[in-house]
């Protein structure tokens, strides 16, 4: 490619080298995949069964530790599974370095914090929440 | 980001309507033909022509080299063998990436428009810059790494082995699939596209290379091989009918299997 920089074509290519990454961050989306399959159906139907049920139900219903194990399973492997694909959507399509990094880095923060939110929000519940 | 609109040095504008071949030609099929020239500094443009498709060879390329021989000799194209084996002739014809030689104008309705591989720079016409491209595949190591001394002649290998090369090892680096793939578009810089990363998945199984784990430590790299998203466009697109997403894949999986 025509440029100035008087670098080698197979330079340009080689860049900085292998990452000697990947395989883990592929390994891990298919496997959050494959566990979100029945976690995401058992969530749904759990939830549905509370929907116009009012505040009480809703409680009863977390409070059954099965329940609750599905739901905190449910939020973690999800918001591990979308971190994982957002990283691939912003290594796609966002080219400025500066702002690739500052997305990668509020992407881990942000599913990381909202999980903690959803996973103590559902423990409360299953402990005895009963304020 | 992602740009979606084209510079405006690159907007295509309406060329010139080249004169008919003759007023008795009965059977003419209209080309409509990507025009850019590096010298003059004007925009691209889409000029028509017209073929006599009575008195011309049944693939594009020989309207092309109709057109290029009788009509308008400034018309810029690569092609060599005519028959599918040197992979010069790829461009995008009727909206898909192929060879125009093995491209028979009647599997085409109506006019046939042609442009070069797409996302990449044009050097003139139809003619893409493939310097890059060529440089992806070299840093595959294209070629059988040893490390025992012998045999000093051939090396030898089963005829179950030998198989496992085919549909690998017809690749005539055209372009087409690298050129199809959205990834590549976006990431080609980093990302190695599926032409380059089907020949490294020709060496990886090739009974005789002893650099299998070099080669994948290589491949290793969210953006060197991990760009690909499965889309399959290059599958589909490949003139030579080979699968550079299923090479991929296999690749992936020798990424997993050497791990546990």
């Amino acid at each position: 490619m025509a440029s100035s920089s008087f670098r080698t074509d197979y330079n340009r290519v080689a860049g900085l080298g292998s990452a000697r990454e990947g395989a883990g961050h592929w390994w891990a989306q298919r496997l959050t995949a494959i566990a979100l399959i029945p976690l995401s159906i058992a969530f749904v139907f759990l939830f549905g069964s509370t929907l116009g049920e009012g505040r009480e139900a809703a409680i009863e219903t977390f409070g059954h530790p099965l329940a609750a194990l599905t739901a905190i399973l449910f939020i973690a492997v999800g918001f591990s599974h979308l971190q994982l694909g957002l990283r691939i959507v912003i290594e796609d399509y966002v080219h400025g370095r500066k702002l690739a990094f500052t997305l990668l880095i509020l992407n881990v923060l942000l599913c990381w914090g909202l999980a903690a939110v959803g996973v103590f929000s559902v423990a409360r519940i299953a402990f005895g929440y009963a304020g | 980001m992602v740009e979606l609109a084209l510079p405006k040095n690159s907007r295509i504008r309406t060329g010139k309507t080249w004169p008919k071949p003759s007023a008795e030609a009965e059977n003419l099929r209209e080309f409509r033909i990507y025009r850019w020239d590096p010298d003059t500094g004007d925009n691209p443009r889409i000029d028509t022509y017209f073929v006599d498709q009575d008195d011309c060879g049944p693939m594009v390329l020989d309207a092309l080299i109709k057109i290029k021989n009788e009509c308008d000799p400034t018309l810029t194209f690569r092609r060599s063998c005519r028959e599918g084996i040197c992979g010069s002739c790829s461009m995008n014809v009727d909206g898909g990436n192929t060879l125009a030689c093995i491209k028979g104008m009647a599997d085409i309705k109506g006019r046939i428009r042609i442009y070069p591989l797409p996302h990449l720079p044009v050097v003139k016409d139809l003619v893409p810059d493939l310097t890059h491209f060529y440089a992806q595949h070299a840093s595959v190591m294209p070629w059988l790494e040893t490390k025992t001394n012998e045999p000093q002649g051939e090396w030898k290998q089963s005829t179950g082995d030998r198989r496992k090369l085919d549909g690998l090892y017809e690749c005539v680096m055209c372009a087409c699939c690298s050129a199809s793939c959205p990834s590549y578009w976006w990431n080609s810089d980093r990302y190695l596209g599926p032409a380059a990363l089907l020949h490294a998945y020709r060496w990886l199984i090739d009974s005789r290379d002893e650099s299998t784990g070099e080669r994948l430590d290589d491949l290793e790299d969210p953006f060197k091989l991990y760009r690909c998203h499965t889309i399959l466009n290059c599958a589909q697109t490949c003139p030579k009918g080979l699968n550079p997403a299923k090479a991929i894949a296999e690749i992936k999986k020798m990424m997993v299997e050497r791990k546990f």
